[in-house]
């Protein structure tokens, strides 16, 4: 029989505490299998971020270390300030990196660090039990908006995408998702591309990738999927914001 | 600590904000991240000035809470680093610290006092005794807190304080006051104490070496135990600490009737008053704490006795005072005068207290 | 030895120069000494100022309200410190910008153009040096050459060409002191 995949060897086989059918295991193997593939790993530092994806060194066979609550991008400033020869990344989630650290999110952008970011996008707090998230589509449930997200109440979606965009730091920005196998590749092809832009300097780069929540989301896996293809992806399209 | 420099040439007038970039810098510090706040803008700018050419790297971070981070993220890597503020960004800072601790990371933070709770005023203060000494932030930790009373200490202390840091692998308090920082005195630019180079070993951190086990520095532990063993290592180092490092100054103590305590700009003034107050004939001593963390416990339970009375004296309304109360445990009276709001207390408020208990 | 002193005026005066060369200069004639520039709201209102303590012995704190000497180079200054001024303390006033009179009858005061001999020395900036160095004629606190060999020390390289107009504005000082004695 052919062997045509094979999982990368930085990617650890603890047992998983994310739950069935959610996407960070996905975005794990992907940011795995660029950074092999880049053959970049001893020069990689990594970030986790409080969250779900706090225990992300759990996973990974490279150097990893921990911020406070939003701050992955300033403690990234200060290594690769001090460390250029580094490639040292963030992974975060909607409400590590665009509510409690907006700003630090914002002026690492616009100072355009040359960092890659992996935000990792399932409008929800997951860890902390399903609250809302400062990306929550409108009319969406959660623990803390029990009848739906109401504009009024809770304001919009916070489009932290297109506001980094506009950001003269900022070199590359694309949105995908890991719903289905072909944003999947999609997924992995933009990874690389933000952290090829490290390797050759060119500023801050950062992926959003639309992440399915069955959990609090309440859905089944499938349906969740499906809810990314037909729900999300139509107030929030897929593609790339920013390219220089 | 503080050799009278009256012969040396070398000494410069330099306003002690810029005495601590100065000591940052010739210690190694090799990052800086700072946000403005009065009265120690002159150390973000000296670190402006010069750390490019120190071969050292200088940001202006967009907040405390950044500055911070950004610190954590240098020393997670193995450097010096170091970063200041004054009473409300060191609040915000409190997050950071809370996480330097639980990482053991070294790290050097400078507050220069100024008059609060909230806003308060710019003036200089000591208001900041009980967050600077009990830990500040959140979670079971310490760190060291040196307090300097003048120019040769600001460079001295600062110097030791990486030292110290990297030692027991700890945040260091710089804890100065806007005074401290703003007055420029005479100083000469290098340590005064003795000093060995130590090479410390720093192969905890993170991205040193090709071909090595890939390593994590974190402080979250969620398996059952995991936490008290972390808790329990950081009580073993505080207990080292607390024997090696604790430093103070006295005078008189096995002369004297009153016992003056004060730390910082406020010694310097009791100091002059046991001066003029022994010259009268009073018999006045004095305990002054330069570390306020580990505190000089022993050095004030020992001198603490039935006809000894105690008398504390802050710019604040009584912080310290709690720590002198549980040393002396009931052996001496123990009193207090404190001012606030930038008011420094005068020579003369301080004698009319002590005749008063005289 | 134990000397309070405050040097008063506008922002751009060159106010906080002349604190700090009186205290190099005690420093380098191994005095004690300390400077603290005045820091507070009050940095764009009417005046700015510095407190120099000069000493024998090591000085317990460099702030102080009430000075022995006193230099005021406006009219702001001279209200704010006419009446904190120590009995029978000195005050050097900028008879170019101040012409109240006290009614502190303890004082001893000592008027000097300054402001009009700096714009005859042709910059009008010196105005500090010239009232400089009439309080080190007065007080002798310091000597005058302690004041001159530091001025390449406190003032950035940028404004070395200046050194040369700043040490005519001392002696022109201490000329006007002398005659503002007889």
């Amino acid at each position: 029989m052919k062997k045509i995949f094979k999982k990368s060897p930085l990617l650890l086989d603890p047992v998983t505490h994310y739950c069935p059918g959610c996407g960070h295991g996905i975005v794990h193997r992907l940011v795995c299998e660029v950074i092999e593939e880049l053959n970049i790993t001893e020069k990689v530092l990594a970030i986790a971020p409080v969250g779900c994806a706090v225990l992300a060194y759990d996973y990974w066979d490279f150097d990893t270390t921990e911020a406070a609550h939003g701050r992955p991008l300033a403690v990234a400033t200060g290594i690769k300030r001090m460390r250029p020869d580094l490639i040292v990344f963030t992974y975060q989630g909607d409400g590590d990196l665009a509510a409690i650290g907006t700003a630090e999110t914002v002026h690492a952008a616009n100072r355009g660090e040359d960092l890659t970011c992996i935000f990792v996008n399932n409008g929800v707090y997951g860890m902390t039990g399903g609250q809302m998230a400062p990306t929550t589509l409108l009319g969406q449930r959660t623990t803390t908006c029990k009848s739906g997200r109401d504009k009024k109440r809770d304001g919009y979606p916070l489009k932290i995408s297109e506001m980094l965009a506009v950001l003269d730091g900022v070199c590359y920005i694309e949105r995908t998702a890991v719903n289905k196998p072909k944003n999947v590749i999609l997924t992995k092809k933009a990874i690389k591309r933000a952290f090829v832009n490290q390797i050759e300097g060119k500023g801050f780069s950062m992926v959003e990738i639309i992440s399915q929540c069955p959990t609090y989301w309440a859905l089944t896996p499938e349906e969740a999927v499906d809810k990314i293809e037909n729900e999300i992806i139509k107030e929030t399209p897929l593609g790339v914001i920013k390219d220089v | 600590m503080t050799k009278n420099n009256q012969k040396d040439k070398n000494r410069v007038l330099m306003v002690g904000n810029h005495i601590i970039g100065q000591a940052a810098i010739e210690a190694g510090c090799k990052f800086y991240a700072g946000y403005p706040i009065t009265p120690q803008n002159e150390l973000t700018a000296y670190m402006a000035d010069n750390m490019p050419e120190a071969g050292g790297v200088f940001i202006q971070a967009e907040s405390e809470l950044a500055a911070i981070s950004m610190i954590f993220g240098a020393s997670v890597i193995g450097e010096r680093v170091m970063t200041s503020s004054s009473s409300p960004g060191i609040s915000l800072k409190q997050e950071g610290i809370s996480y330097l601790a639980a990482c053991k990371l070294p790290a050097v933070i400078v507050n220069m006092q100024r008059g609060g709770p909230g806003l308060g005023n710019i003036s200089p203060a000591q208001s900041d005794y009980f967050q600077a000494t009990k830990g500040g932030g959140h979670g079971d930790y310490h760190t060291v807190v040196l307090a300097p009373n003048g120019s040769q200490e600001l460079f001295d202390l600062t110097y030791l304080a990486f030292d110290l840091a990297d030692i027991y692998r700890t945040p260091v308090l710089v804890l100065g006051d806007g005074v401290l920082g703003q007055m420029a005195e005479p100083v000469t630019l290098k340590p005064s104490f003795k000093h060995e180079k130590t090479k410390v070993d720093k192969s905890w951190a993170l991205a040193q070496t090709k071909n090595k086990e890939p390593k994590v520095v974190k402080s979250l532990f969620l398996e059952y135990g995991a936490l008290e063993n972390l808790n329990k290592e950081l009580k073993k180092t505080y207990d080292i600490i607390e024997s090696n490092e604790v430093r103070a100054e006295t005078f008189y103590i096995d002369d004297c009737e009153i016992i003056l305590v004060a730390f910082g700009a406020t010694s310097r003034i009791c100091k002059k008053v046991m001066m003029t107050l022994r010259n009268e004939g009073l018999k006045i001593g004095m305990i002054r704490p330069i570390t306020l963390w580990p505190f000089p416990k022993k050095i004030i339970s020992d001198a603490a006795h039935k006809k000894v009375k105690f008398l504390v004296v802050e710019m604040n309304m009584g912080q310290m005072v709690e720590d002198v109360r549980m040393a002396v445990f009931g052996k001496s009276e123990v009193h207090f005068y404190g001012r606030t709001a930038g008011i420094i207390p005068s020579e003369k408020e301080i004698i009319k207290k002590i005749r008063s208990l005289s | 030895m134990y000397k309070e002193i405050i040097c008063s005026g506008f922002g751009g005066q060159g106010i906080m120069v002349m604190g700090k060369l009186i205290a190099n200069a005690a420093m380098k004639e191994n005095k004690e000494v300390t400077w603290m520039p005045s820091y507070g709201a009050e940095v764009r209102g009417g005046t700015a100022h510095s407190k120099i303590i000069v000493s024998d012995k090591p000085v317990a704190s460099g702030l102080f309200y009430e000075p022995q000497d006193c230099i005021v180079m406006n009219r702001p200054s001279f209200i704010k410190f006419e009446h904190v001024i120590k009995k029978n303390g000195l005050m050097i006033i900028n008879s170019s910008l101040v012409s109240d009179k006290t009614d502190r009858d303890d004082l001893k005061i000592v008027r000097i153009p300054a402001t009009e001999k700096a714009k005859e020395l042709g910059n009008i900036k010196v105005a500090n040096m010239v009232a400089l160095g009439a309080y080190q004629r007065i007080t002798n606190l310091v000597k005058l050459e302690s004041i001159i060999a530091i001025l390449k020390d406190v003032f950035p390289p940028y404004r070395h060409i200046m050194l040369d107009i700043n040490k005519q504005a001392l002696h022109e000082g201490v000329k006007l002191a002398d005659e503002y004695k007889s």
